[in-house]
């Protein structure tokens, strides 16, 4: 009765990522109410800088309030339903974008495309470059809605490039070239490339060599590239961020064919951690993709009160600039705060520089250098440690034992109270393998070791905390 | 340093991306333009283009202005520290509950009462632009048909079919019954899609009809119920002018056809709304799609993801729509303001001699200029639309931008003005038949 779209699964929500979810809904870690709860670390949102917001619009009541310069103009922003967007809002939205870049880039607003989130604008996207049947290349281990955003209404496939921890999960020619031929093998057509800068789950920034790699890469195929950059905001440390038009123009592509190709995604969800006002944002050089994307914005448009609020906010360039720096160290705070406390339990994380979360190295905890193994893993931590993380294989990793593990949206206490659970955990693991392992290799005796003296050492910290 | 290609033409945009289904090359937007270039201003441009093509309510906000002076909570969170951090941070696409309760009181308010409807099948979307298509994606596969009757809403070409590749097949209606659909239309459409190999999925009617005016009798809902489950298909019912209808008793919704059939197979029948038209608030993109199919609910809410409405405007409406006082009142207000804009203009074309379907709805009305085509052709129209728009100063639709099937019908909108602007409007009508009838009675025709 329905349609073939309604009726497969492709949205993805039937998957067991989604228990997680579940679990964490029926179970929510509360401070007071329910301090044994689940915690909710798979969610990649930004609570750390709402104070910065609450003051400003404490001070900028007309903003919210429908009024600029003290008269109403509730009735102007009411019926205010033009796709091509306020144009005070795209105007500020593009300078902050520059600003987010160090200013070594500028947007014309003529070329941004307002949508109601990034989600919106990945999907415009797709039905933009890519017919029903073609695909784009994607680098693993990627964001697990792209499943559903990049393929459910449009029919476009993904093919993965894959990438592996023996060089940080970077890019690489071999893996690019790998990825197109498998795709030629399923009788794919490629119409491009997106990634993700900075990278979600990897939560690193992409360097400039991969960059001029994947500019490379297109050129030669002569095929599209799409930037999804929301987390550009959140760069909290070096390398730094460099956004693919800095290469562009670095590199003297301006007007060239290529540079029509590129085309920028970007949204506030994630940097001013406004999820729920769904502005998302396309920008690209090609007029004949502005065009069409435009009108099929009709499909998502925010909305005109949103636009206004947050043009005056982000017109505020004192405000801007305070808050993009002053939301990078808190980010940077935090995720000390995390890998410290989990290399406290031996725990490892990928090194990163940028995002709202950790990729995380369990691959040690595992029974088996297997996926079952990776779901065995999450499922205690979620139901045991009352953690809930996302697991590598949500985000087509090839390797299994790698997690994502979000920062940014819970309390300090909270986050150190996920930590003392994970040290906890950790521990049990090492003294039952200590009562199970009478006659372990070698190797697993330095492991052990390694826990008692890591044991030790935390519990001192924990002394020291509790004072 | 040369780089190596492989040889091959660089990859273009996607086919839907250079269509031309988004439908905005019509003459229907060429008015917009020479409005836009030219836009009438009571004071700084008293001879420009009055825009009568732009089906907005603008009549009753100072009700919503006076709600948002009293209630400023609604707007700016109130002192409370957790309500703007929560509402930014809410972005569940099953919609914040408040909002949609009171979705749910609301639409059973505009039906005095007479349907009740469950806020747990409210779906939210940003706009019923997008319910509409995201309806579409879900009840069809591409090169499937919906069955539409004319004339329609011009933006249905693009909503219904740019990016989902569905096709709509008319269900042509004709001014010998007053363009109401009839089980002849119905089977005939059916029968042109079936001869043209094209599976039927579903039938979209808009109750009250736009461009039409009209709310759809009883009996013919029935008809229309009767047919879709004969065939076993789908029925959409866009329901967004519900709330303008000039009297309340004379709106019959789907819904209450379903409601006295004990909600018999109702799992086929989904109503689509919007506070675009009854509220005038457009640039919020407030939209709902209501299904009777649990399946339809699930998926749809899932697809929604693309099309959120913001929580900041979800909240907003949450407050306003709840305010029950204020509903009714805003519900009774609207209607008769809009029931007198609509004797004002009907009676300005009357003594002007030109006659207007009876309507009792939405915020425009289907007026007849078929007397004064050259040809009664869609050539004729067209030419007579052009002098309208060039002569008279006036940007109004032309039928055929609707599909209709009879030449010579335009839809001319009465609620996106002031009544000053109206009445310049109405004399501006009024002095063009005049000088066309002084021309015939010179033989200059």
């Amino acid at each position: 009765m329905l349609s073939r779209k309604a009726t497969f699964n492709s949205h993805g929500q039937d998957s067991e990522y989604f228990l997680g979810w579940e679990e964490y809904e029926k179970n929510a870690y509360h401070e007071v109410d329910n301090p044994s709860g689940i915690i909710q670390m798979g969610l990649a949102e930004n609570q750390l800088s709402f104070d910065l917001l609450e003051s400003w619009l404490a001070q900028n009541p007309d903003a919210a309030g429908f009024k600029r310069d003290g008269e109403s103009i509730f009735r102007e922003l009411a019926l205010f339903q033009d796709y091509h967007g306020l144009p005070a809002f795209k105007k500020a939205l593009v300078e902050f974008m520059s600003e987010i870049r160090g200013n070594k880039v500028s947007f014309d607003q003529n070329k941004l495309v307002l949508t109601a989130g990034a989600t919106s604008a990945n999907e415009t996207l797709m039905f933009c470059l890519a017919n029903s049947g073609e695909a784009f290349l994607l680098p693993t281990p990627y964001y697990p809605g792209f499943d559903r955003d990049l393929k459910w209404r449009t029919g476009v496939e993904i093919v993965p490039i894959q990438c592996s921890s023996s060089n940080g999960f970077q890019i690489t020619e071999s893996a690019l070239e790998e990825a197109y031929q498998q795709a030629q093998k399923r009788n794919l057509k490629v119409k491009g490339v997106l990634i993700t800068n900075p990278s979600n789950p990897l939560g690193t920034t992409t360097s400039r060599d991969e960059l001029n790699l994947l500019v490379n890469f297109i050129t030669a195929k002569g095929i599209h590239l799409i930037s999804d950059e929301i987390y550009s905001g959140t760069v909290f440390d070096s390398p730094g961020f460099v956004s693919i038009m800095e290469v562009l123009m670095d590199r003297n592509y301006m007007n060239t064919e290529v540079w029509k190709r590129v085309h920028i995604v970007y949204s506030l969800s994630k940097d001013l951690g406004l999820p729920g006002f769904r502005v998302g944002a396309i920008y690209s050089n090609d007029v004949a993709v502005v065009s069409a994307a435009t009108k099929m914005s009709s499909f998502g448009l925010v909305s005109s009160q949103t636009q206004y609020l947050l043009s005056v906010m982000l017109s505020d360039k004192k405000f801007t600039k305070n808050y993009v720096s002053e939301n990078q160290k808190r980010l940077k705070q935090r995720h000390q705060m995390l890998i410290s406390g989990l290399q406290n339990a031996g725990i490892d994380c990928l090194k990163s520089n940028a995002g709202l979360f950790c990729w995380v190295d369990m691959r040690h905890l595992l029974s088996s250098n297997t996926f079952e193994a990776e779901m065995e893993l999450w499922k205690k931590i979620l139901y045991d440690v009352r953690l809930n993380i996302s697991p590598g294989s949500s985000c087509h990793c090839t390797e299994p034992g790698w997690f994502r593990v979000c920062f940014a949206n819970m309390s300090e206490d909270t986050l150190n109270l996920a930590l003392q659970r994970i040290k906890a955990f950790v521990d049990s693991l090492s003294t039952t393998n200590n009562n199970q392992s009478r006659h372990q290799s070698n190797k697993n005796q330095r492991r052990k070791s390694f826990t008692k003296w890591v044991f030790r050492l935390s519990f001192r910290d924990r002394e020291a905390s509790e004072r | 340093m040369a780089i190596e290609t492989d040889q091959q033409p660089p990859v273009g945009l996607s086919r839907v991306a250079v269509s031309e289904t988004h439908g905005e090359d019509s003459p229907y937007f060429a008015g917009w333009k020479a409005y836009d270039e030219n836009p009438y201003d009571e004071s700084k441009n008293p001879s420009g283009v009055i825009q009568m093509g732009l089906a907005e309510n603008q009549v009753s906000f100072d009700l919503l202005e006076e709600f948002l002076k009293q209630h400023s909570e609604a707007s700016i969170w109130g002192n409370k520290i957790s309500g703007f951090r929560e509402n930014a941070l809410f972005q569940d696409y099953h919609g914040l509950q408040s909002f949609r309760k009171a979705m749910a009181s609301f639409m059973e308010q505009i039906r005095g009462g007479r349907a009740k409807f469950d806020p747990d099948r409210v779906v939210l979307t940003a706009g019923a632009t997008a319910a509409n298509e995201l309806l579409t994606f879900i009840l069809a596969d591409p090169g499937d048909a919906l069955l539409v009757p004319t004339p329609y809403y011009p933006g249905f070409d693009r909503d219904l079919r740019w990016r989902t590749g569905v096709k709509i097949v008319p269900i042509h209606c004709d001014s010998s019954n007053n363009f109401q659909v009839t089980p002849q239309a119905l089977e005939a459409a059916y029968n042109n899609a079936e001869a043209m190999n094209i599976k039927v999925r579903g039938v979209l009617i808009t109750n009250p009809s736009n461009p039409l005016g009209t709310t759809i009798q009883r009996s013919v809902l029935e008809e229309i119920l009767d047919f879709v489950t004969r065939k076993n298909i789908h029925l959409v019912s866009d329901e967004i002018y519900s709330g303008s209808v000039f009297s309340s008793s004379e709106f019959v919704s789907i819904a209450e056809v379903l409601e006295a059939r004990n909600n018999k197979g109702s799992e086929r029948v989904h109503i689509v709304y919007s506070l675009s038209k009854d509220l005038g608030l457009p640039g919020f993109r407030v939209g709902t799609i209501y299904s009777y199919n649990d399946k339809v609910v699930t998926t749809a809410r899932r697809m929604s993801s693309f099309t959120l409405i913001s929580s900041q405007t979800q909240h907003l409406l949450a407050s306003m729509l709840s305010d029950k006082e204020f509903t009714q009142n805003y519900i009774e207000t609207n209607r008769e303001r809009l029931r007198k804009r609509y004797g004002m203009i009907i009676q300005g074309l009357r003594v002007a001699g030109i006659e207007c379907l009876q309507g009792n709805a939405g915020l425009f009305c289907w007026m007849n200029l078929s007397p004064l085509l050259e040809t009664p052709t869609r050539e004729g129209e067209l030419a007579l639309w052009n002098s309208i728009l060039h002569e008279v100063k006036l940007n109004i639709s032309p039928g055929s931008s609707c599909h209709c099937s009879e030449p010579g019908w335009f839809r001319v909108c009465f609620a996106n003005m002031s009544e000053q602007t109206l009445e310049v409007a109405l004399d501006r009508i009024h002095q063009f038949m005049k000088r066309r009838c002084d021309k015939e009675k010179l033989g200059h025709v």
